[in-house]
């Protein structure tokens, strides 16, 4: 993953040059005076102990982990975010991603470990790091008896936006969410598509750097979620954002995340591109799958026979139907490629018609259920 | 990379905490502004409006006669002007006496709870307790904003019909303030403000411990009911008294339980220290018992307002304490909750 340059790098590189003098006198005297109000002692001295080293990521997290009692919502998790990315955190709920969330954002508190966001710690400089970041909570809120417009003032008041200023901007990012039509109606009337738009624009005000997205699709219409994530794309396309957003809808935020990470019972259990997981989690095995028109109920069988006699084939799954495709596994460590050309050859040397021959990228969905039993998590397990 | 940023840091090393936070004003002020422009434009005020326009109108209504003939009896009489508070119709029309004094001691803590039993549960309701935290402001801010808008809309909507009155007095019936009545009315607003922010603070205790605005509501209506209302106040304190006093083997012993209660209920407190900032007569607290129920005859000394404040000044006290501590109690929640429903 190529992170471009970030517009803002010298902010969100501000611990590297100072990291490891940070981890001896910060707690002296470095954080102002309006940062201590909450003496945190205990916390302070655990996550001394483990300086973060920083990468220029905008979000970094160093064994980050959150217990409630004798449950771990977070187990040492260990992440990066780069700028001009989107990141998926993928995982059903309960799986902790709220809490990295909030964590990151010093809404919660880490029980251990640590996490750099824009170069700052979170939990103990939380008013910088929420002026950068803007986040799209779960199940977003809106003042009933406000307009979006009053809205986004109030969250652009709060960032420190006055006057002529502010305007201009909130006139600016609900352009980018398509809702500047009905900016001016109260919010009650608005859909649950339309609440998370200007959800989006809210987290937007403030010209943050990062964005946390926490389940951004979830209880929107398909096209919704599609306008949704295109528009996703474009901000950080225009913006150069780094955005992490945590989604259970695996299908759905697929084609937009750069990289995901897969969640479950509080453990990160396989980061990279959708295709790295599928080659990682996949069984190491590509599948094809093969079509003929006007193949005959009488020939399934000689047609299987044909298939399975290919080089490399390991496997062949008859469809029900004649129409179907068959289900074709490589053997493993082979490529698709030699295969698939073998396919096409013995098909035109038999007089078959073929009508579809491609190679199955596993979905998100699949990867996932691979990954959990790969860790021996079945689904009964995670959601306990 | 990072090599790259790590020079561009050292080319930037100002760019600290003091560039993130440029422009902020306290967050307190911004919530407490957006929560007094909510408060005015809500049927809330129009409600408070209403039920401050009706304890200041109804008795002033029965009173102007009395006082229209009072003020000729005893012209330079001291005090007369303070008679607009205190004097209610001729008639006993029973327990609750019309008086502009009686029903704000019922009206203000009424409009205190409903000014903020559904503060923080209503946010975390709509959902937008998420978002509004995840902006700059500490956590705090938005409890203390809260706050200090209820207190801010309530004061003006007291001070108001406060003056309302006064003006009333001034211009239908001819009777002019002395200085010492101005001060004492001034006393009087701001203990009454004092009251309406213990209930104020108690309500928004309210809304941070139960998750839902009507269940707060319904509770906070309920100890009003019980603490401020003049009948029911008494009522609470003599059985409250007499539960605890039930070992006692003197009357005196009893006595004392029951005023020790006394002194710790609110509505009880606010009533005698608004009776002796208002009425220069009253020489003594707690007389309920001592005279049989029955107020003590008026002695012909009248108090300077420094004499009146002395006599009332434990229950300032209190009343401030019940305040803070309710405050402290919902802030300390507030700070400990999770984010999260």
């Amino acid at each position: 993953m190529t992170a471009s340059p970030p517009p803002n790098a010298g902010t969100g590189a501000d611990d590297g040059a100072t990291g490891e003098t940070r981890s001896n006198a910060a707690s002296a005297s470095s954080a102002p005076a309006s940062e201590r109000r909450v003496p945190r002692k205990g916390r302070v001295r655990e996550r001394e102990r483990a300086p973060i080293e920083d990468l220029g990521a905008p979000i970094i997290t160093r064994r980050l982990t959150k217990r409630y009692d004798d449950l771990v919502a977070v187990d040492a998790l260990d992440l990066e975010v780069h700028a001009g990315e989107i990141f998926g955190l993928l995982g059903q709920n309960g799986a902790g991603k709220t809490t990295t969330i909030l964590m990151l954002l010093g809404l919660t508190e880490p029980t251990a470990g640590g996490a750099r966001v824009v170069g700052l710690d979170p939990s103990r400089r939380p008013l910088e790091v929420k002026r950068r970041v803007g986040y799209l909570p779960d199940n977003v809120g809106f003042y009933d008896s406000m307009t979006g417009r009053e809205n986004l003032r109030y969250t652009a008041r709060l960032n420190g936006l006055f006057g002529r200023d502010a305007e201009a901007r909130i006139a600016e990012v609900l352009d980018q969410v398509g809702m500047t039509d009905r900016a001016d109606t109260r919010t009650d009337t608005y859909s649950r598509g339309m609440l998370q738009r200007l959800g989006i624009a809210d987290a937007l005000v403030k010209g943050p750097s990062v964005l946390i997205l926490d389940e951004p699709t979830t209880a929107i219409d398909p096209i919704g979620v599609v306008e949704i994530l295109d528009m996703l794309r474009g901000l950080v396309r225009d913006r150069g954002l780094a955005v992490l957003l945590s989604s259970h809808l695996l299908a759905q935020v697929q084609s937009v995340c750069d990289r995901v990470g897969i969640f479950a019972a509080g453990k990160l259990i396989g980061v990279g591109t959708v295709p790295e997981l599928a080659d990682r989690f996949g069984g190491g095995s590509a599948r094809i799958e093969v079509g003929f028109e006007g193949l005959a109920p009488s020939d399934m069988k000689s047609t299987t026979g044909l298939l399975g006699s290919i080089q490399d084939v390991a496997q062949v799954d008859a469809p029900a139907r004649p129409m179907d495709p068959f289900g074709l596994v490589v053997k493993p460590g082979i490529p698709a490629g030699p295969v698939r050309e073998a396919i096409l050859q013995a098909s035109v040397a038999k007089g078959l018609r073929l009508s579809s021959i491609r190679e199955v990228v596993p979905s998100l969905d699949d990867i996932y259920r691979i990954a959990l039993q790969a860790r021996g998590l079945g689904h009964r397990e995670v959601a306990a | 990379m990072s090599a790259s940023t790590a020079t561009e840091t050292k080319r930037l090393p100002a760019r600290s905490e003091a560039s993130f936070t440029e422009g902020l004003r306290p967050g307190w002020i911004t919530v407490a502004g957006k929560e007094i422009a909510d408060h005015v434009l809500s049927i809330r005020f129009y409600v408070l409006l209403v039920v401050l326009g009706i304890a200041a109108l109804i008795p002033i209504y029965f009173a102007s006669d009395r006082l229209r003939s009072l003020a000729q009896d005893v012209s330079g009489a001291p005090a007369i002007f303070l008679g607009l508070f205190t004097i209610g119709p001729d008639a006993d029309l029973g327990p609750i006496t019309f008086t502009v004094q009686a029903f704000i001691a019922i009206a203000a803590p009424l409009l205190g709870v409903a000014f903020s039993f559904d503060s923080v549960n209503g946010e975390r309701h709509e959902g937008t307790l998420p978002r509004l935290l995840s902006q700059p402001i500490h956590r705090d801010d938005v409890i203390n904003g809260k706050f200090a808008a209820g207190l801010a809309v309530i004061s003006i909507g007291l001070t108001a019909i406060l003056l309302i009155i006064a003006g009333f007095g001034m211009l239908r019936l001819g009777i002019t303030p002395t200085f010492q009545e101005v001060i004492r009315l001034i006393g009087w607003l701001a203990i009454t403000i004092l009251y309406v922010s213990l209930w104020l603070a108690f309500g928004l205790l309210l809304s941070v411990v139960i998750r839902r605005a009507a269940t707060s509501a319904l509770v906070g209506f309920g100890v009003w009911l019980f603490v401020a209302i003049p009948i029911a106040g008494p009522l609470l304190a003599s059985l409250l008294g007499g539960f605890l006093a039930s070992g006692a083997t003197t009357a005196a012993e009893a006595y004392g339980t029951l005023q020790w209660v006394q002194r710790i209920l609110p509505g009880q407190l606010y009533a005698e220290a608004s009776a002796a900032i208002l009425r220069p007569g009253v020489t003594t607290v707690s007389y309920s018992d001592i005279y049989g129920g029955q107020e003590p005859p008026l002695l012909t000394t009248q108090l300077g307002f420094d004499q009146s404040l002395l006599l009332v000044w434990p229950h300032l006290v209190i009343l401030f304490a019940l305040t803070i501590g309710c405050f402290a109690l919902a802030y300390a929640r507030f700070m400990r909750q999770e984010v999260r429903a």
